[in-house]
């Protein structure tokens, strides 16, 4: 394919040459007949053997099922294990004594999938010919070959930008899909308004066990406490030291600190994780024997002060953003008029940036809501109904990430849960994040 | 005396007392805080490296193996019980043991996975068989543990994994000069396993490959072809502001939200398989590429309109003039931001979690269709097992991970210095 591309290139190239040393004007370059070949041939191409990739699996799949024998069961799920299985033995990896129809199935699989490929050979190969012979005819001296061309990769960039667009639709609408499902088993009042999590539903139909209980307050009321430890030590912490950096440290110290703080952001959240778990929750235990109070196993404290560290970074760096932004001017003008740095600082700038710093907490916030390793090793799972740091409380991103790891199925309340949580986690930090972005835009064009 | 009346100047003495003490108490709280985190940044590398470098070896015995004809047959190769053979050596090596049932307790001095060693040296020559065979095992995480005073010999010998006896017979083995304690090159090559002394990063590191490779396959092009759009090309209208405020966003999205929608709609509704490197790819790159539209945008507004003028007075298109002028002179940028995103994506975990890349598996993927898993997510699995070794193995394969960011950052920094230029 690509070799057929660069072949019309040359083609082109060549043909456009030849008008050319004929002594005639061509409105576009030989080169840009050339590439309009490339695109022409490589795009279609390109996007068709993209198409019957996709396609070809469930159209094989449903070819094999018409081709079953009547006394198969058509049930869902089996007839998924049954292709698996038919793939397994085509490919070679036969366990125990397949039926004879299986087999068979298994012949017409291997069978399939040839033919596929050769039908799929063949038409790229038809259109690129085809395609590579239309394109030739179009060099004449006359034909806009630039225009063409550059319309062709216009269209390609836009269709880049689309993607992005793409990736938020597809994100909305898997959510609100399985949330949908979801709530077709648990009543939407339950979910929002329930005040007991516990996510286990019967594996039998006689077990009393469990029945599960859907309500998101404990879970959410966790995830605000965690939060909250992890900001209480983060907000102060990130915006003393951007004062401190931006306001008071000489350029050498700035020169240092800055990168360093910057390795701490690059610390991913799984080794923050890993911290918690081996250094601080010892740590956090250890003093409370010392001081007599319980504390729980998976303490919200640990999980939240690993957060709070990992946001430092973040806070500082918007907080350094926002100050930078304040105008010398200010600075200077505070000074002259005798304050002292501390005043100017305080009175003066701090002010001034608060809207920018507000912001970058705001998106503190919202990272720290779906943070998801931090809480998913150092936080418990069961959700309760308390906001007291000490006590072992759980997250919507734990609750996810223990819904859906391992095998899971696409029809059970249990899982369609996860994408409900999913859900809210998303819309939270979206209109979060939204404000954030709004109030730090707004204040940058303040001083501008 | 009657008190001296307060002049202004004493007035002002006083409170710029008052006043510089407020500064000075300002100025060190914020020395306070920057100290603070880079304590904690110190805290965490030290206790990271402190249990990371136990990982860094990893005690070996050194057996004379007979390979007895009668226990291993040339025609049943490559089956036979090479695990009964490496026990005979070891227990020849030992004190004679007169109770036969401790021949398996004593066994257990050797890592299990040790045979398989044996037994690919002699698939491969069988002209080893009946003849004596040096081979060097790892032991067993206990005794590795012994051996790098994990275990205390102090600990009363109920609560400690080794008995009396069986530190004995260590202390015997290691008189005997039989152990040594070599660098683990296991940890990067061999994949995983179940047993500490035997687990490696090699399916890990190539699981990564392939989803990083995937995902800048993606990311890299889309990224840029969305940025040259959007900075270059597109009319400023209602769409454009959409797109705009979308792209900002989604780079503010939760990762385990790109999680749930890999799993909806690519193994979903796709029907892609669990656990590839591929779909974590795609996961990764749905996350890394606003980092580099935005990167790209960056690097475009920051070369100077006279550059494009010159260009557009001497009859270039506007594309000419971003392909043949702009896009080169922005490559740095864009590059430097490129490798930001991409070591962003090396160290994220919880999408590929979600989309199954936690399997145990214990070869390295051929291809990235093949389940595997990745660097960050080989962490989670490790930090989760019970076995003591594998504390220090997490530790060592977090060095790693962070030794990968931190060259990529390293090249992103050393590649903004050299082409950065001040216009």
């Amino acid at each position: 394919m690509f070799i057929a591309a660069i072949g019309g290139y040359a083609w082109n190239v060549r043909a456009a040459r030849k008008l050319h040393e004929q002594g005639r004007r061509l409105v576009a370059t030989s080169e840009y007949h050339g590439l309009y070949s490339l695109l022409v041939v490589l795009i279609p191409a390109q996007l068709l053997v993209l198409l019957w990739i996709v396609l070809q699996g469930p159209l094989i799949d449903y070819l094999q099922l018409k081709a079953l024998p009547q006394a198969v069961p058509l049930e869902k799920g089996a007839q998924q294990l049954l292709l698996s299985e038919i793939k397994s033995i085509a490919g070679g990896r036969i366990f125990g004594t397949p039926e004879d129809w299986m087999l068979a199935a298994a012949e017409r699989q291997t069978r399939l999938n040839k033919y596929g490929e050769w039908a799929l050979i063949a038409v790229v190969l038809a259109l690129v010919l085809s395609l590579l012979v239309y394109c030739r005819a179009r060099v004449s001296i006359a034909f806009h070959a630039r225009r063409r061309a550059e319309k062709i990769v216009y269209l390609v960039l836009m269709t880049c930008s689309i993607v992005a667009i793409l990736t938020t639709i597809g994100i909305i609408a898997s959510l609100l899909v399985e949330t949908g499902r979801f709530l077709s088993h648990v009543p939407v009042t339950e979910f929002l308004f329930g005040l007991n999590w516990e996510p286990q539903i019967p594996i039998r139909e006689d077990q009393v066990a469990a029945q599960g209980a859907f309500g998101w307050i404990p879970v959410l009321l966790g995830t605000l406490t965690i939060t909250a430890v992890a900001l209480f030590i983060a907000v102060p912490v990130g915006l003393m030291s951007a004062i401190y950096l931006n306001e008071f440290a000489s350029g050498p110290m700035r020169a240092i600190s800055k990168p360093i703080l910057e390795i701490l952001a690059g610390v991913p959240t799984v080794v923050y994780g890993f911290f918690a778990v081996l250094v601080v929750t010892p740590a956090i235990r250890d003093l409370g024997d010392m001081l007599g109070v319980v504390v729980s196993h998976n303490t919200a404290l640990a999980a939240g002060g690993v957060m709070g560290i990992m946001l430092i970074p973040f806070i500082s760096s918007f907080a350094d953003d926002a100050l930078s932004a304040v105008p010398q001017d200010l600075r200077n003008g505070s000074l002259a008029l005798g304050a002292t740095r501390a005043e100017t600082v305080l009175q003066v700038v701090f002010p001034a940036a608060v809207p920018g710093i507000v912001g970058g907490v705001l998106l503190a916030v919202s990272r720290a809501i779906g943070e998801t390793m931090i809480v998913v090793m150092a936080a418990g799972l069961i959700a309760k109904l308390t906001i007291n740091p000490l006590d072992s409380v759980t997250t919507i991103t734990v609750q996810i990430m223990t819904l859906l790891i391992g095998d899971t199925s696409f029809d059970n309340p249990k899982t369609l849960a996860a994408f409900a949580l999913g859900m809210m986690l998303f819309g939270v930090t979206l209109a979060i994040n939204v404000l954030a972005l709004r109030i730090v835009h707004k204040y940058r064009e303040l001083y501008d | 005396m009657t008190p001296v009346p307060p002049t202004s100047l004493a007035t002002i003495s006083h409170g710029l007392r008052r006043r510089n003490r407020t500064q000075f108490l300002i100025k060190t709280l914020g020395l306070a805080a920057v100290s603070l985190a880079f304590l904690t940044l110190l805290v965490l590398v030290g206790s990271l490296v402190s249990s990371g470098f136990h990982a860094l070896t990893q005690t070996h015995i050194e057996l004379a193996v007979h390979v007895d004809p009668k226990t291993i047959d040339k025609q049943k190769l490559p089956r036979g019980n090479f695990r009964d053979i490496l026990q005979e050596a070891l227990i020849e090596h030992l004190p004679p043991i007169d109770d036969r049932r401790l021949h398996r307790t004593a066994a257990r001095l050797l890592s299990r996975g040790g045979e398989f060693e044996l037994r690919d040296r002699v698939v491969a020559n069988p002209a080893l068989i009946g003849r004596i065979v040096l081979l060097k095992v790892p032991v067993s995480d206990p005794y590795d543990q012994l051996n790098k005073g994990l275990i205390s010999r102090q600990t009363p010998e109920e609560f400690r994994r080794l008995s009396d006896q069986e530190i004995a017979w260590f202390d015997h083995l290691q008189a005997n000069n039989v152990i040594s304690r070599p660098i683990n090159i296991g940890l990067l090559v061999n994949a995983d396993s179940r047993f500490p002394e035997q687990a490696g990063l090699r399916g890990a590191l190539v699981g990564s490959f392939w989803a990083l490779l995937v995902c800048f396959m993606i990311s890299f092009p889309l990224g840029i072809g969305a940025g040259i759009y959007l900075e270059e090309f597109a009319p400023r209208n209602r769409l454009s502001d959409v797109i705009e405020v979308n792209i900002n966003n989604l780079a503010a999205v939760p990762s385990v939200v790109f999680g749930l929608l890999a799993l909806a709609v690519f193994i979903g509704w796709f029907g892609l398989p669990r656990s590839a490197p591929v779909v974590g790819g795609l996961t990764l790159a749905l996350m890394t590429m606003p980092t580099i539209i935005i990167a790209t945008r960056a690097a475009l507004k920051a070369v100077p309109p006279s550059i494009r003028e010159a260009a557009l007075a001497v009859g270039a298109s506007p594309q000419q003039v971003v392909f043949g002028h702009a896009l080169p002179l922005a490559m740095p940028g864009i590059l430097t931001g490129t490798i930001i995103g991409m070591a962003q994506a090396l160290g994220e975990t919880a999408p590929l979690l979600l989309i199954g890349m936690n399997a145990f598996i214990t070869s390295a993927p051929a291809s990235p269709f093949d389940s595997a898993t990745s660097l960050p997510t080989q962490i989670f699995i490790w930090a989760d097992s019970p076995e003591r070794g594998f504390v220090s193995r997490t530790s060592a394969a977090i060095l790693v991970l962070l030794t990968f960011l931190i060259s990529m950052n390293a090249l992103a920094i050393i590649l903004r210095q050299k082409f950065q230029k001040k216009w």
